[in-house]
């Protein structure tokens, strides 16, 4: 009884989905707003990069989204490995002067970099999610390269943290009340296009999620390797 | 252009399907992080430096370094 149910059921959800695809044209483009971030994204937002008009100009609420999920993240793994007792350190091989030394050398010139990633998002390839992993990645080759007892600041990192949640919220706030009045518009002068000082509130936005996004990361890290 | 891209999908693959019969872990990881860095690569190569930014320092250098931890806390070697 119960699979003649489930065959009925089966049939009626085929039929639908075969019905509704034949009213879906193919073939013709109907992604107005596409066309649309294209050709006027530019001047509306002011941003070189056409996905940084997209993903901070457009689209910004759903960036904050994805913030926030990062955040709860970070905050979940701590809140259960908080829970379990720290092992006492195992013997392990110290790293060799070679490898130690290097990544002692490479670890500014990578922390740099993801820092030039995110401050020039909006006229670049990159943003404050990719300049926040670039960062976390140099805090990785110094956990696993450089075996010294080196650990991120801690009050450091949650200040950077908190802060750039903060200006992000805070600069979405400040939208709501001048200029054309809703969450996050872009109420700074554009300035001039293609330069460093332009495209208005989007380049400080990126700047607090690359600090935001850095520090999860790297937490994750310091969280993770805490415990092994 | 195409000889580069199909040279990268063919060497995708193959560290794909080593990264499933190695018995040694950690080279398995290493091999999948092969997998993330050749489609950094192939992004690239299909105009979306932001995607392959991305894939890079995320797919190929912060899974990577969280499963090596998590082989440190665990057994190397697959039975």
């Amino acid at each position: 009884m119960r699979k003649i149910i489930g065959i009925i059921l089966l049939i009626i959800i085929a039929w639908g989905i075969i019905t509704s695809l034949q009213e879906m044209p193919f073939g013709t483009s109907r992604a107005k707003v596409a066309d649309h971030y294209i050709n006027k994204g530019r001047e509306e937002t002011g941003a070189a990069n056409i996905v940084t008009s997209v993903v901070v100009g457009y689209r910004s609420l759903d960036t904050l989204g994805e913030v926030t999920v990062l955040f709860l993240a970070a905050i979940g793994l701590g809140a259960v490995l908080a829970t379990i007792k720290r092992k006492e350190d195992r013997d392990t091989e110290k790293a060799s002067l070679i490898l130690s030394t290097g990544c002692r050398f490479l670890f500014p010139p990578i922390l740099l970099f993801g820092a030039y990633i995110f401050i020039h998002g909006h006229l670049t390839p990159g943003g404050g999610f990719q300049g926040g992993a670039i960062i976390a990645s140099a805090f990785v080759l110094m956990y696993l390269g450089c075996h010294e007892e080196k650990k991120i600041n801690e009050t450091g990192s949650i200040i950077s943290e908190s802060l750039g949640g903060l200006v992000f919220v805070v600069i979405g706030l400040i939208g709501l009340t001048i200029g054309t009045r809703y969450f996050l518009n872009n109420f700074l002068p554009k300035g001039e296009f293609n330069t460093l000082l332009s495209a208005g509130i989007i380049p400080i936005i990126y700047i607090a999620i690359g600090f935001k996004v850095g520090a999860e990361l790297s937490k994750i890290i310091d969280l993770l390797m805490e415990e092994s | 252009m195409i000889l580069i891209v199909s040279f990268l999908v063919v060497a995708m693959l193959a560290a794909a399907v080593s990264a499933y019969f190695f018995k040694d872990l950690l080279s398995a990881v290493i091999a999948s992080c092969m997998v993330s860095l050749l489609a950094a690569v192939l992004f690239f190569f299909l105009h979306a430096p932001d995607v392959a930014m991305a894939e890079a320092s995320i797919g190929a250098a912060l899974v990577t370094a969280v499963f090596v931890i998590a082989i440190r806390r665990t057994k190397r070697y697959e039975e």
